[in-house]
């Protein structure tokens, strides 16, 4: 990140943000694509099970807003919309049992698959359905002793779960797929519970769709920015200060050094809780602002995806309305 | 320090002696987990027990009083003849199998088969029959619908196990009746105290009243003051009696003896001059010249009867059972009524002197309830007299025949009365009580299960009888004396304001208790019997009467000494804990009072400026050594009612105890009832909106219970995923709402977005709703009967009809089985049918002769009716009582909120669904969090509801860290330590964050005030409600569009709609509104006689040659009719438009 670069402040009073008087902000640029690829960087700043967090500095935020909007809604995946039952005697409505059938995350690439359209048939193609059934039935163990009186040693099946589902590949998907790369993300997501006698039957068709038409089409957990803290000292503040200080901040943001005296560490964690604003006799000491172009991106993904996939899909998706609307304007 | 009501200024009343002073000056440490002794109260008494208590007590004490006091019957027509009944039982609960077979049942069952839930009454009874004398056991003379967990129950001691076998919610308090199928409910009704002296100011006359109530008698006496003189009033006397002529008619005829009953003091003898004079003006100087005075002054009886009596001896008979009948006479002895009117008279005299000694009457201690149990014994005991009379009747009619068989008064006896005026006095609520010509409609409602908190509400409930359409505001507003008993914020809205009101959470109500054994403890304690003294001793300042349940018991001298032993007594156990002590210094009185129906509440006493009950006891409870009985019974915590309460000196936490304190408060949150205790910081909240929560609680959609899947209710409303609040209160753990809630914690962001929040209106997420957000359960069931009749014909019910064309079931019958009844699972829709009924079309007589005669047959289908479709959820085919099969269909509908329905936060805040949003659209925080609904912030201002955003605050700090805060009623979890518990999570003290806008991507300028409140989504949804019609059905006799939504009816344009078009002059289109697009009609007009013509002819001209057609309103063409009918010719004079 180049330092020198002359940052864009909001400032964090104490009953509302406050833009930099120096800034005008959008008002007064002007887009050019040059000035635009000259400033955007983007730092990928970790990258593991927990999701993608990247820097995006240098841009509007009409433009990091759209990727964070095209994550949510617009980036496709696979959920089951279809739930066919057969038998249905456990306690559970089937409207509700569809529904909960429907948020269960699958791990099926949605790029491999096509959306269903207006003339494919009811039971769908092998390139745009998936198909599952669930067949559970739940029954008292056999072997189980007189005086037991856990559920788990006394029934069988007395809880459905995830796992419990059953691929069937519909024609030439069993060479393409295997059924842990189209199952469910997690086997352990409990679905219903059953008591004996209770059963269920059901067959469930997954296809692919859009967080904008359900929530449970939605690639990612959450996608979301946040603005890069800044937090500046504006006074030494020393001894017992000091520590509340420290207190008054997420953990590793304000560092105390040996003489006790309080300095900034690492801004870029802060939660911006500004607790500064509880003491009155540090309220003056420290100046917080957040950077007003520099986004942390933080991308969760529900599993289906890669968070970074899922990022460039955003783009693509991105990509495909910009062509498609620029078309339109040269089409008048 | 709380002071209650009037008697503040007898500070000397309970004072304790202390004489070392520096105890004092060491704080009280408060006692920690007081709360609870809540709970240990509520596992004895529970929240409810008032109605069981009060319904054991008659199905085993007062129901055996009955049957003792009316236990002979004899007959005219045979001097030896008798029916005597030696017992009478409550048995379990049964159903009729048939045949006179029964079987134990359930309550569920009786719910399910539309049956009621009652057990037989039995008698044991001693006869003759002939010469002989016989002795019969167990026999049936009705049925006594049950209370649910009263004794006799089934469910009363079963575990939760058992209960869920029996398919009933542990969590059920009981306390309904089961009565054709319906859960019904005996309101308490509150009334005015009855055998106690009120003065009131009538219209400007100062009058005394006292309403007498025996088991025999109800009867109103008065003694009031007319230009200084003074009178008794009765019903059933025409004119006032002096009150001197009522003295002599008593047995006491000097004058001297009436003054020293009345008072001996000079202005007594003044006042009272008076009214001697007019009975020495009457020349009435005798009692039986009293006694005919008053004779000549009886109502007359509208049924003389062939007796005897001269006027004088109806008139004693008068006096000895009617008037005051409550003050016992033996052995024709008057004195104690003597005794009884001249304290009446006294205190009219006093109070004529001094205007404060007037009675209030909305002043709780001058109140009774009545529960169910004293209700329903006031109805068996009318239908058991009417039983009795019959049986006389009968035995006098058939005695005097002479028949093969001898006379057999059992085979007379029939259960069948009994059963049926009980069963139709509950399921009506019209209690018609002929002796006591009481009659009262609505005494019971059905029990409403829109949530388990209506119907928890609705237990506690209390109807007042007054009138609801008077405008009074005393009966309405709030009394101090209902302070801790009734909930001060549950009370509905409108006319039924304060009229209705609510039990508080530790509030019980007495049932009877013996009171002799008090009467001998009293004179034990030095009370002097008063027939033993003579005038004088009465008119001692330093005496004080004692009055037992409004009776004169006697004198005493050292009053304090008295009452201090009477109490320390009860808190020995040597008396029930629920008699009431207390003293009246401005009538010099001391009062017992052992009957029922009196309001009390359990406080820890305070002794020496100590609570008695000390930590070790607390900690004891804990440990579950020590029980609330056991804290009653070592003397720690003591019952007071209103007028005791009224009576102590009652601290409201151990800080403010003061050397003059008699009693702690347990808790303070009890004051408040079930309802308002789900508010969380009440005491933070303006208090209307506590009361608005009160009454939207009730209508909020949640789970009603553990067993509401098996149950089959006309209405039924759930959630699909309720949840606890994450701010609970101790009143919410203790009734259980955490286990069956009513409600969803959704993340509020406060801040306006889109202009579609206004009027509270509250904007919500898509993404929340399509994960189940606010999703509910409506469950509507339809039934039938299929019937057999008495012509040997029967109901049937036919499969699916196919069509003849394609071989396709048709569509109507598209849902049925083969057995013609839906099958499970199925979706219907709009005009389907779900059971093919068909009718024969004669049931009464036998049409047909001949053996195998076809019987024509009608179809009466069961169809759905609904534009949106439900599906079965399941099909119940059983017999009901009268043994014809019933079959009940329960359907179910899933429903996602929508815009227009109806949402409610816990503190009085409803609103309605304005705008659902994209969840991109909605602004997130720096953590990724969007909120599940968007609040706008001008709901606070006005409505002050500082309790919502201490929710809020709370809400959020419990979900950071983990746990359930608490928001109880002058209690709860403190700011301070939430504030810190969100600094420890990096969240800001205030619970403001900063925000980004979703549809622009930049941070909202503002703060954003945001966490989980707690959000019911309350029963009111548009899909109920939405209606529009262009072209429908019309009303058969007026030909108008039908009227209402579920007719499909028209939307009327009104009077006040109608005159703005007048006043704009739209004449066309009024013409329009009110004619074309209504009811017009064509009518042949005649212009010569201006009558309505038939067919271009007139019938009275007998001519065609002037008929006109023109058009008008229908109905105004029949109101001509009808006025033509009556005798009242309309004439229509036509001229050239």
């Amino acid at each position: 990140m180049p330092e020198e670069r002359n940052q864009p402040l909001s400032y964090l009073n104490e009953f509302a943000i406050k833009q930099d008087p120096e800034d005008y902000g959008l008002a007064d640029d002007v887009f050019s694509i040059e000035a635009f690829k000259q400033k955007l960087h983007i730092v990928v700043v970790r990258n593991d099970e927990d999701g993608l967090e990247f820097d995006m500095i240098g841009v509007y935020p009409a433009i990091a807003n759209a990727f964070r909007r095209l994550m949510l809604s617009e980036v496709p995946s696979m959920a089951i919309e279809k739930v066919y039952i057969y038998n249905n005697t456990s306690i559970i409505q089937d409207e509700v049992l569809a529904h909960r059938m429907g948020l269960l995350p699958l791990k099926a690439d949605p790029r491999l698959f096509s959306y269903r359209t207006e003339e494919s048939p009811e039971t769908g193609t092998e390139q745009d359905t998936l198909e599952f059934e669930l067949k559970v039935r739940c029954t008292r163990r056999k072997d189980t002793l007189k005086d037991q009186a856990h559920f788990d040693d006394i029934y069988k099946n007395h809880k459905v779960y995830s796992g419990h589902l059953k691929w069937l590949p519909k024609g030439k998907q069993a060479q393409i797929y295997s059924e842990s790369s189209v199952s469910c993300v997690h086997n352990d997501i409990l679905i219903t519970q059953l008591r004996p006698g209770h059963e269920l039957d059901l067959r469930l068709i997954a296809v692919k769709g859009i967080g904008k038409d359900h929530a449970k089409f939605s690639p990612v957990a959450t996608a979301y920015y946040r603005l890069l803290p800044q937090i500046e000292l504006n006074r030494e503040v020393t001894g017992k200060d000091a520590y509340l200080l420290q207190r008054c901040f997420s953990p590793g943001v304000i560092g105390i050094d040996e003489n006790e005296r309080a300095y900034v560490k690492d801004a870029r964690y802060d939660s911006c809780s500004r607790n500064v604003f509880r003491y009155p006799q540090l309220m003056d000491a420290v100046t917080m602002a957040r950077v007003r172009d520099h986004y942390i991106f933080n991308v969760e993904s529900v599993g289906a995806l890669k968070p970074e996939v899922i990022f460039v899909e955003a783009v693509k998706a991105l990509k495909k309305k910009c062509r498609a609307f620029i078309d339109e304007i040269e089409a008048q | 320090m709380v002071e209650h009501g009037k008697s503040g200024s007898n500070v000397e009343a309970t004072v304790w002696d202390h004489s070392d002073s520096k105890e004092w000056a060491l704080p009280i440490k408060p006692l920690e987990e007081k709360w609870k002794l809540v709970p240990a109260f509520l596992q004895v008494k529970g929240l409810v027990k008032q109605h069981i208590d009060s319904f054991n007590h008659f199905i085993n004490v007062d129901i055996k009083k009955i049957v003792r006091a009316n236990a002979l019957v004899t007959s005219d027509a045979d001097p030896l003849f008798y029916v005597k009944y030696l017992d009478v039982r409550v048995g379990k609960p049964d159903i009729d199998d048939g045949f006179n077979i029964t079987k134990a049942t359930t309550p569920h069952e009786c719910r399910l088969r539309d049956t009621t839930y009652s057990a037989p009454i039995t008698v044991d009874i001693e006869y003759t029959r002939g010469t002989q004398r016989i002795k019969r056991n167990n026999l049936v003379i009705g049925r006594m619908p049950l209370m649910l967990r009263c004794s006799n129950c089934v469910l009363t001691g079963k575990s939760e196990f058992e209960l869920s076998k029996l398919n009933e919610c542990p969590l059920d308090p009981g306390g309904y009746f089961v009565v054709r199928g319906q859960e019904k409910v005996i309101l308490i009704q509150e009334q005015l105290s009855w055998n106690k002296m009120l003065t009131e100011d009538f219209n400007g006359v100062v009058q005394c009243q006292v309403t007498s109530s025996t088991h025999e008698k109800k009867s109103r006496t008065l003694v009031l003051s007319k230009q200084g003189r003074y009178y008794l009033k009765h019903n059933s006397m025409v004119d006032d009696i002096p009150i001197v002529v009522i003295f002599k008619a008593l047995g006491i005829v000097s004058d001297q003896e009436i003054m020293a009953h009345i008072g001996l003091d000079a202005r007594a003898q003044n006042g009272f001059g008076a009214s001697l004079m007019e009975a020495f003006n009457l020349k009435i100087f005798t009692q039986q010249r009293a006694l005919e005075y008053m004779g000549s002054k009886l109502v007359v009886k509208r049924f003389q009867s062939a007796n005897t009596k001269t006027p004088a001896e109806e008139a004693r008979e008068l006096l000895l059972t009617t008037i005051l009948a409550h003050v016992p006479v033996d052995n024709f002895s008057f004195q104690m009524k003597a005794i009884y009117v001249s304290l009446m008279v006294r205190r009219v005299m006093a109070a004529e002197v001094d205007k404060t000694l007037f009675d209030d009457r909305d002043y709780y201690g001058n109140k009774r309830l009545e529960l169910a149990g004293s209700l329903i014994s006031l109805m068996f005991e009318d239908l058991f007299k009417r039983m009795n009379w019959e049986l006389k009747m009968i035995a006098d009619k058939n005695i005097p025949k002479v028949k093969a068989a001898q006379f057999d008064v059992v085979k007379h006896m029939r259960a069948a009365q009994i059963t049926a005026g009980l069963e139709s006095a509950i399921s009506s609520g019209n209690w018609t009580i002929k002796r006591f010509k009481m009659e009262r409609a609505g005494v019971t409602q059905v029990l409403s299960r829109l949530s388990y908190i209506s119907a928890l509400g609705m237990m506690t409930r209390v109807n007042s009888q007054f009138e609801k359409t008077r405008k009074v505001s005393g009966p309405r507003s709030l009394q101090p004396s209902q302070w801790g008993m009734l909930c001060p914020s549950d009370t509905p809205e409108g006319e039924a304001c304060g009229l209705v009101k609510n039990l508080a959470l530790m509030t019980h109500i007495t049932t009877e208790v013996d009171e002799r054994p008090v009467m001998i403890l009293a004179f034990n304690a030095g009370v002097e019997d008063i027939r033993e003294v003579s005038g004088n001793p009465i008119n001692n300042p330093h005496v004080f009467l004692v009055f037992i349940n409004g009776n004169v018991l006697g004198l005493t001298i050292n009053h304090r000494q008295l009452v201090q032993n009477l109490r320390y007594m009860r808190r020995k156990g040597r008396m029930g804990s629920f008699v009431s002590i207390h003293t009246s210094y401005t009538q010099r009185c001391i009062f017992i009072h052992t009957d029922g129906g009196r309001l009390c509440r359990p406080y820890i006493i305070v002794s020496s400026g100590r609570p008695l009950v000390q930590q070790h006891h607390l900690d004891e409870l804990q440990r579950g050594i020590r029980k609330f009985d056991d804290f009653l019974h070592d003397g720690l915590i003591e019952y007071l009612d209103v007028n005791e309460e009224n009576d102590s000196f009652i601290a409201w936490n151990e800080a403010h105890i003061e050397p003059h304190t008699t009693h702690l408060e347990i808790e303070p949150f009890t004051l408040l009832g079930v309802c308002a205790g789900l508010v969380p910081y009440p005491h933070h909240n303006q208090s209307p909106r506590n009361t608005y929560q009160c009454a939207m609680g009730k209508q909020a959609m949640g789970m009603i219970g553990y067993n509401q899947k098996n149950r089959i209710d006309s209405l039924m409303y759930n959630l699909v995923y309720p949840q606890a609040p994450m701010v609970k209160s101790r009143t919410i753990e203790l009734t259980n709402f955490d286990k069956v809630p009513a409600g969803q914690n959704a993340t509020v962001a406060v801040m306006s977005y889109s202009g579609y929040d206004i009027e509270d209106a509250l904007i919500l997420n898509k993404a929340s709703i399509d994960r189940g957000y606010g999703r509910c359960l409506v469950y509507k069931n339809s039934k039938c009967t299929v019937k057999r009749y008495a012509n040997q014909t029967f109901d049937r019910i036919m499969g699916p009809v196919k069509d003849a064309l394609t071989n396709k079931v048709i569509f109507k019958h598209d849902v049925l089985d083969t057995d013609g009844i839906v099958a499970p699972g199925e979706q219907v829709l709009n005009k389907q049918i779900m059971i093919n009924k068909e009718m024969p079309a004669v049931t009464s007589i036998n049409p047909l002769e001949g053996q195998n005669a076809q019987v024509p047959y009608t179809a009466v289908p069961i169809s759905y009716k609904g534009s949106e479709p439900s599906y079965i959820e399941r099909v119940m085919v059983t017999a009901n009582a009268e043994e014809d099969f019933l079959i009940k269909i329960l359907l179910r509908q899933t429903r996602c909120p929508e815009i227009g329905d109806k949402f409610s936060s816990r503190h009085g805040q409803k609103g309605v669904t304005g705008l659902i949003v994209e969840q991109e659209d909605l602004p997130f925080n720096d953590f990724g969090i969007c909120p599940d609904m968007i609040m706008n912030p001008h709901g606070f201002p006005s409505r002050m509801t500082v309790g919502k955003t201490l929710e809020l605050l709370g809400g959020k700090a419990g979900v950071l860290e983990g746990k359930f805060h608490y928001g109880t009623a002058f209690g709860g979890s403190k700011v301070q330590d939430v504030q810190d518990e969100l600094v420890r999570h990096g969240f800001n003290y205030m619970g403001k964050d900063i925000f980004y806008s979703g549809i622009t991507g930049e941070p909202l300028e503002a703060y954003i005030y945001s966490g989980p409140v707690y959000y019911q989504k309350l029963k009111h949804m548009v899909q109920d409600k939405m209606h529009a019609r262009a072209r429908g059905p019309k009303a058969v006799l007026t030909r108008q569009p039908t009227q209402g939504r579920s007719r499909e009816g028209g939307l009327r344009l009104g009077e006040m709609e109608r005159d703005c078009l007048i006043s704009y002059g739209a004449s066309m289109l009024i013409m329009e509104r009110l004619m074309i697009s209504s009811d017009a009609f064509e009518v042949d007009v005649c212009r010569t006689c201006g009558r309505l013509a038939y067919c271009s002819w007139c019938h009275f001209c007998q001519s065609s040659a002037h008929v006109s057609k023109i058009s008008m309103p229908y109905a105004c063409k029949l109101l001509f009719q009808e006025l033509t009918s009556m005798n009242v010719v309309p004439k229509l004079m036509l001229e050239n438009y």
